[in-house]
């Protein structure tokens, strides 16, 4: 039990999950507090921590370098303020930086060993089997030595997806998929030709202490003229790692290739009121097409605004080739604080960007979130669809640019905003900023706010729907678009899961 | 089957009694209407029955197969088998018909502790029930009364109790909107329905409806209170000589 227990206080799993646990297992015990002074680094960042983090990873001189310089950045910069985010002051010296995964002695090493009930919650965020037992800290996962990959994991690994074998039928296709980590020893010169180059050092001041300290994240190379065989996912790396605090993914699609990226932090998180700040960068070359879909739901705090976590995110793809694609979709149910905009630099004539997002704040859940489109090259296009849903004592925020440059000619933007509020006491805020700097390009922008409607709510209570049934039916209905930019499978997760976050914001 | 005693209902918001005393009692198998002039309480009386927001119950009790109605949630009085056919159908933009359907008979299976029903006995049992209701696939498909016209609002009305297959149904002024051919259509679908387990309680202003939906009772409801009961032949009354002969003949 002993183990479980510790296991959810690292993974900080959704309060409900938490609670099914404690009704299982007597009263939750804070335990794992030791654990983690056993674990992890020393608390705060420094050259040192810096240079434990690139040590533990087995870095080259030219990467630990990099990271230092970031750091000396970073010491330079202040923290930014003009998000619509109230959150206290974070004491980035109280902060752990890196964080060693559990030894495998105390993971359980098999569904059996795993708490029924723990399961069963899983199972209600619609997660298939291989991810439950990741979530629950099951052995199995890639970076595991072979013998701890042994008993009944294997089997199941293999029934549901990714395992080795895909991993083999990945590198027949030429597709390079493997940790970052693992990228800069093993693939130096497409990291050093890549890293920073969409989102620079200096970009901003979490992007430039990601750059300093983050311990690992996912390295994506899919050759030209390839179509990846199958759709990657970074679920399994959450676990594997157990740090996850400061990922870096690096994406490239080099010409003609095409790629589908799932990103899910379904459910698990660390503790209560930590910091998240990851920077994902894609590259897209001439005719490829990259499609990143995320489903974030890490620890939103409790219903009284306690603890969840600051999730401060830069993601940006460049569209560097002519014809180039990128559709970015995102369900944002997670999270105390979300200040994040996937973004897409258009840089390549006719290249074309697209960002779909849900972003659900319930009690004291505040997001800023949106998108920066940036039209450099001619005939580029845009499309932006943007689902914002408060409840609760909540804010949302879309903040959103569309920027049209000079030689941007006769490029398109569309975008719609639209904000659904449930209750009298959240709220819902839009702050578009647009800059058109030529005269043949089109820029759209229709924003909308409603409410629940109390007579929808009655309809389908007559109908015998409970509140929550109706309110997520009735949410889902508002996010449809979206809901249909995810592939199938997410897309059925991302339902329940907007049931599940909006749990407690009627009645 | 539904038995009303004595019913007193105000709006919440102000002090404004509708219904000062309404007694009903609709026995299994059969179909009742009221009629009555404007304001007179009949939309309030299949509101506070199905439980919306905004009224007070002063007084008296409503069953529906001796358990008390008024102390159950709206959700919990459908799982009971009480179905109101709206007056205004509710749009619901995204939503599929199809899927709020599921989910509709769905929670009152769950409710009831039933097996919720598999995707494709429902997928049969909806085709066959919107095939009598001449529902193509596409209006399955449309979110829920997006777009809909009236006539295809008020069968999707009866497609859904004929889903949900209530005990007790409510038609609220269900021929309101509709020209002759939707009205026959709608009143076919609701007699297919009449069954010896299941009655009806029909609100309507107009005898119309009932010369297709024929009810065993007409009940005249004024200020707030049924005034008069009869055979279909009220109806009839009421149709060549106003409410205003009635409400005298009260007052008398």
């Amino acid at each position: 039990m002993a183990g479980v227990d510790e296991l959810i206080a690292k993974e900080g799993v959704e309060e409900e999950t938490v609670e099914a646990v404690k009704s299982l297992a007597g009263a939750y015990k804070y335990g794992w507090e030791t654990e983690i002074e056993m674990e992890y680094a020393p608390k705060g960042v420094n050259p040192d921590i810096v240079r434990l983090i690139s040590d533990k990873n087995d870095e080259p001189e030219w990467m630990t370098e990099w990271r230092l310089e970031a750091f000396a950045r970073w010491e330079k910069l202040d923290e930014p303020s003009w998000a619509l985010l109230n959150y206290p002051e974070i004491d980035f010296q109280d902060q752990y930086y890196y964080a060693r995964p559990k030894s495998m002695e105390e993971k359980p090493k098999s569904l059996d060993d795993v708490d029924p009930k723990l399961l069963e919650t899983y199972k209600k965020l619609g997660i298939p089997l291989k991810e439950q037992m990741i979530l629950a800290g099951v052995d199995g996962a890639e970076d595991m030595p072979a013998e701890g990959r042994k008993v009944a994991v294997d089997a199941v690994f293999d029934s549901v997806s990714v395992g080795t074998t895909f991993q083999a039928e990945l590198k027949k296709a030429g597709v390079i998929f493997c940790s970052i980590s693992e990228a800069i020893k093993e693939h130096p010169e497409l990291v050093k030709k890549y890293l920073g180059s969409v989102v620079p050092v200096s970009d901003n001041y979490y992007a430039t202490l990601n750059s300093a300290v983050f311990s690992d994240g996912s390295f994506v190379y899919i050759p030209p003229n390839t179509r990846c065989p199958m759709e990657l996912s970074t679920y399994f790396r959450i676990n594997a790692e157990n740090t996850g605090q400061f990922e870096r993914t690096l994406i490239i699609a080099d010409k003609g290739s095409y790629v589908s990226y799932l990103e899910g932090c379904t459910a698990p998180q660390r503790d209560t009121a930590q910091l998240h700040a990851a920077v994902v960068e894609i590259i897209i070359e001439e005719d490829a097409e990259v499609k990143y879909s995320t489903v974030q739901n890490w620890y939103p705090g409790d219903e009284n605004g306690k603890g969840g976590i600051y999730n401060f995110v830069t993601k940006r793809a460049d569209c560097r080739g002519d014809r180039s694609k990128v559709m970015w979709t995102q369900v944002e149910t997670g999270s105390a604080v979300t200040w994040k905009y996937p973004s897409c630099i258009l840089r390549g004539a006719e290249s074309q960007g697209e960002f779909y997002s849900i972003a659900i704040t319930n009690n004291y859940q505040q997001a800023d979130t949106g998108t920066k489109m940036v039209h450099l090259g001619r005939d580029t296009k845009s499309r932006i669809v943007s689902k914002g849903i408060s409840a609760g004592k909540a804010q949302n925020t879309y903040r959103g640019l569309v920027s049209m440059h000079p030689k941007a000619k006769n490029s398109r933007n569309y975008t719609q905003c639209d904000s659904l509020l449930i209750g009298d006491k959240c709220g819902a805020h839009t702050v578009p900023y647009i800059e058109v700097k030529n005269n043949s390009s089109r820029v759209e922008h229709e924003a909308t706010t409603s409410k629940v409607d109390e007579e929808q709510m009655f309809y389908c209570r007559q109908r015998g729907m409970d509140e929550e049934e109706a309110v997520a039916l009735i949410v889902n209905g508002f996010a449809k678009e979206v809901l249909q930019a995810l592939p199938m499978e997410f897309a059925m997760e991302a339902q329940q899961l907007v049931a599940i976050s909006l749990e407690g914001s009627v009645g | 089957m539904l038995k009303i005693n004595n019913l007193h209902v105000k709006l919440e918001e102000e002090d404004k009694q509708i219904l000062k005393g309404v007694d009903l009692e609709v026995p299994a198998g059969k179909v009742h209407a009221i009629m009555g002039p404007n304001g007179s309480g009949k939309s309030t009386l299949s509101y506070v029955l199905s439980g919306r927001d905004g009224y007070e119950v002063t007084a008296g009790d409503a069953t529906l197969d001796g358990e008390e109605l008024l102390d159950m949630e709206p959700e919990e009085r459908a799982a009971a088998g009480l179905f109101l056919a709206f007056q205004y159908p509710v749009e619901i933009p995204g939503v599929g018909n199809m899927t709020f359907l599921r989910t509709a008979v769905n929670a009152q299976r769950k409710a009831r502790g039933e097996e919720e029903m598999s995707a494709a006995d429902f997928l049969k049992f909806v085709r066959a029930k919107a095939k009598d209701l001449k529902i193509d696939a596409d209006m399955l498909k449309r979110p829920v009364n997006v777009g809909f016209s009236g006539g295809e609002k008020k069968r999707n009305e009866i497609l859904q109790m004929a889903m949900l297959e209530p005990k007790m149904c409510i038609l609220d002024e269900t021929d309101s909107g509709l020209d002759v051919d939707a009205m026959k259509l709608v009143s076919e679908g609701v007699n297919a329905l009449r069954d010896e387990g299941r009655s009806f309680l029909v609100i309507t202003h107009y005898q119309r409806l009932l010369d297709h939906i024929k009810p065993d009772v007409v009940h005249i409801m004024a200020a707030g209170r049924i005034v008069k009961s009869g055979g279909p032949e009220l109806a009839l009354e009421v149709e060549h000589n106003g409410y205003a002969d009635i409400l005298a003949e009260i007052d008398a």
